[in-house]
């Protein structure tokens, strides 16, 4: 699939050629080559403190790089955080999901979905209320628009912010662990959601432990191990017969238990 | 001596209606003061946090100095050096809410800046992420949940303010304070008079601790 994708022509949405991050002495990311085609699901695995979420937090501007290039559904970045007008515009053509939520407690469920759409796109309040309701009915949560992020449960909040990202008609979804923080028991909620998304042709970049998840959704699992892309192929190809020491030492630690 | 002295509450109530001609000024230069320094504590905290040197070091100074050194000699300074400077006598009220401005500014200073960094950096990173630019993010995103947060050291402030007009009886304003100590000169009743004075501290810092609780009971929604 992801070779067909690929092969079909059209450009990529995202394109990374050998970036490098460091923290101070740290050099979190090396070297990486990384092309998401439009439509693509990419989940991206490895150790904690791998790099995984640097890298797609590189991709929105939430992290700078120092060496190398990025470009995002044809605005580039350039290292140490300069092209701001880029930034701005790759900010409102991507959407995010922190494994913290981050709602605003503030607003409503409501005034959380509508306040981008209405300050970023310029929507008036009737448009963005009218997309808002449709996108919270559609994560299953269309009765709580009224409520606090503060009322409702960890699985809500997380829906909600799924739906705020996606208020912005985004051309791209990142997922920075996003059931990372639930309870057992809301994970299924919010994968759910995911999925339905995935199969609507949304382009994903999923940074996730749920490597069942990985497994059904995925078009292609990415392992990154020391900040570097380890091995990179089909869910199966990974997940059944990896190739590298690294990545089957990793997949025999997470997927023991 | 009258070792046998009694307190005069016919002296005390006699006292108030000159007392009460000080409120005005005591609430003048509290509120002008303390609305000033809001203002300078809003720009001078955001360019503390400012990641730029050159607009973060004035801000330290300013903040250092006037909340380093006392309000008395604050005021004294304005109502008598600054005079020297400008050629010009000063009006003592004006020199009054100017150093409640200045001093109340350095506070608030920090209590904005606290409040600011209080705020969980994912907050910022979620408003970013959605598209919105960075002063789009604090005025709808961080600012709301920072002042909330406020509140209370706010309220802290104005009362530490409001209790700060007293010393300016040194510079002859007409307040709480000053309005006691002439009244006192000529009944000699300084016992009833301070009480007096001190009651109506009470009753006007009171009014505002009650006036913020309901405001922070408002803004709890949705916390």
């Amino acid at each position: 699939m992801t070779q067909d994708r690929q092969a079909s022509g059209s450009p990529p949405i995202v394109h990374l050629s050998k970036l490098n991050k460091h923290y101070g002495e740290l050099h979190v990311l090396k070297d990486i080559d990384l092309t998401v085609t439009p439509g693509e699901v990419v989940v991206i695995i490895g150790a904690s403190g791998s790099g995984k979420s640097t890298l797609i937090r590189c991709v929105n501007g939430l992290e700078e790089f120092q060496q190398g290039e990025l470009e995002v559904d044809g605005n580039t970045l350039l290292p140490n955080g300069k092209a701001t007008k880029a930034l701005q515009k790759i900010r409102t053509e991507v959407g995010m999901v922190f494994q913290q939520f981050n709602l605003f407690p503030h607003l409503s469920v409501l005034d959380n979905v509508v306040l981008a759409p209405m300050k970023v796109r310029g929507w008036d309040r009737d448009r963005a209320e009218a997309t808002a309701q449709r996108l919270l009915a559609r994560v299953g949560i269309g009765d709580q628009a009224g409520k606090y992020p503060s009322q409702l449960s960890g699985g809500q909040q997380q829906r909600v912010a799924l739906a705020r990202a996606l208020a912005m008609e985004p051309r791209l979804m990142l997922f920075d662990e996003p059931t990372s923080a639930l309870d057992p028991e809301m994970i299924g909620e919010v994968l759910d959601a995911m999925r339905e998304l995935a199969n609507e042709g949304m382009t994903m970049m999923i940074v996730t432990h749920e490597m069942g998840f990985a497994r059904e959704v995925a078009d292609r699992v990415i392992f990154i191990d020391k900040g570097r892309i380890a091995e990179q192929g089909r869910p199966e190809q990974i997940f059944d017969s990896p190739q590298q020491a690294p990545t089957q030492s990793f997949l025999s630690r997470v997927l023991k238990h | 001596m009258d070792v046998t002295f009694q307190f005069n509450w016919q002296a005390a109530f006699a006292s108030l209606p000159h007392l009460v001609a000080g409120i005005p000024y005591t609430l003048l230069i509290s509120f002008g003061g303390l609305a000033i320094g809001f203002f300078i504590g809003i720009v001078v905290g955001l360019l503390r946090i400012s990641r730029t040197a050159w607009l973060r070091w004035p801000a330290i100074i300013y903040i250092e100095i006037f909340r380093g050194t006392p309000v008395l000699v604050q005021v004294l300074f304005i109502f008598y050096g600054l005079p020297q400077l400008l050629g010009g006598p000063i009006n003592a009220l004006v020199a009054g809410i100017a150093a409640i401005a200045v001093n109340s500014g350095a506070y608030i200073s920090e209590i904005v800046r606290g409040g600011v960094q209080s705020i969980e950096r994912g907050q910022s990173e979620a408003g970013l992420s959605l598209g919105l630019s960075r002063g789009q993010a604090f005025r709808y995103v961080i600012w709301p949940q920072a002042f909330r947060r406020m509140i209370p050291p706010l309220g802290n402030q104005g009362i530490i303010s409001i209790k700060d007009t007293s010393l300016f009886s040194v510079i002859g304003v007409g307040e709480l304070v000053r309005q006691g100590q002439i009244y006192i000169a000529t009944t000699f009743t300084a016992l009833e008079v301070y009480l007096m004075v001190a009651l109506l501290y009470l009753v006007i810092t009171l009014s505002l601790s009650l006036a913020l609780r309901l405001l922070e009971r408002k803004g709890l929604v949705g916390q």
